[in-house]
């Protein structure tokens, strides 16, 4: 039975209809944006993991070179050659709509086109080592970018996707089937409505019929003859 | 116009001041919460976080995980991978597919 009471009225049952079929549209709408949600995601989740076990095996080398370039100098010449860095970047952040997800796309410009301007110092004083170190962190800086556009998307997407398949599942097995529910009290209780009427009415007629001609009495006398 | 910033200790993340990335040096869990705030608010587009860093402020990294922008991306630092990272993506494959179907093998 419902859990709330519903009028049995032909108003209400041309809402809960209405209802109804709104309810299914948007369930079949949902379901596909869930699919295709889905779809995306998985290609974009594999290519994230890729791409981050790939920052993460360069960031990791980077490092060690950076420890061999600061064994190989002082600690005072390492901090004065990175003091002032020469390059920059400008990051260019847009917004793609997938599926009703806006996920960030990133584009980075550097300050000059000079890829040499990643060296921040002269060479005189520096360890051949640090050269290196700069260079193996500079190559993995357009990994590092895609796998922060690659995360982002894929952490919203995933919020999304939780989010439709919830409104699916509560359309699917709560509201549709409670509407219906609902819908069907309501027909069985108008027909029982209208039966009881016709009963009545069938009842009324013959009590004024007995009334004018006297049915009963003539059939009594009938049966004493 | 966005900017690049990483966070984390000095020793891991001085690298990428060669590079042009803004670079915070932290060393306490309040500087790092209070930089990171200053950072989202401010003008960085994608903001980089070392994983014994990110791992002491993680409430305030997921108040902008429904946010299109800052993306906050966990690198390794130079302690070490934690696999913090990878963990990461894996738990928004559980968060969207149910269970974690793609990684779990490996």
């Amino acid at each position: 039975m419902a859990s709330t009471q519903v009028n049995p009225t032909r108003m209400e049952l041309t809402r809960l209809k209405k209802k109804r079929i709104t309810a299914i549209r948007g369930h079949k709408l949902l379901k596909d944006k869930r699919d295709e949600l889905m779809r995306q995601y998985l290609d974009l989740v594999r290519e994230n993991m890729e791409v981050r076990l790939r920052v993460e095996k360069g960031i990791l080398s980077a490092n060690k070179n950076f420890v061999i370039a600061k064994a190989g100098m002082s600690e005072a010449a390492l901090n004065t050659a990175l003091m002032a860095p020469k390059q920059e970047i400008n990051l260019e952040a847009g917004e793609k709509n997938v599926m009703s997800v806006n996920i960030p796309t990133f584009e980075y410009k550097t300050r000059t086109a000079d890829e040499n301007d990643i060296y921040s110092y002269g060479f005189a004083f520096t360890s051949s080592d640090l050269d290196g170190a700069v260079k193996s962190l500079a190559d993995i800086l357009p990994d590092m970018i895609r796998l922060a556009e690659c995360e982002k998307a894929c952490q919203l997407m995933a919020a999304e996707i939780e989010k439709t398949r919830r409104r699916v599942n509560a359309l699917e097995h709560v509201i549709i089937p409670e509407t219906e529910k609902n819908i069907k009290y309501i027909t069985m209780k108008l027909d029982e409505n209208e039966r009881s009427t016709q009963i009545r009415l069938m009842k009324v007629k013959d009590m004024m019929l007995e009334e004018a001609h006297g049915y009963s009495q003539k059939a009594e006398e009938y049966e004493a003859v | 116009m966005y900017k690049i910033a990483v966070i984390g200790d000095y020793g891991s993340i001085y690298g990428f001041a060669t590079l042009g990335l803004s670079i915070c040096p932290v060393k306490t869990r309040e500087e790092a919460k209070n930089k990171l705030k200053q950072l989202a608010e401010g003008k960085y587009g994608i903001i980089y976080i070392t994983e014994a860093v990110a791992a002491e402020i993680k409430e305030e990294i997921e108040k902008y995980q429904e946010q299109t922008l800052p993306a906050i991306i966990q690198i390794p630092g130079v302690s070490g991978n934690t696999g913090a990272g990878v963990d990461g993506v894996k738990k928004t494959v559980e968060q969207a597919v149910g269970s974690d179907i793609l990684f779990s093998q490996e």
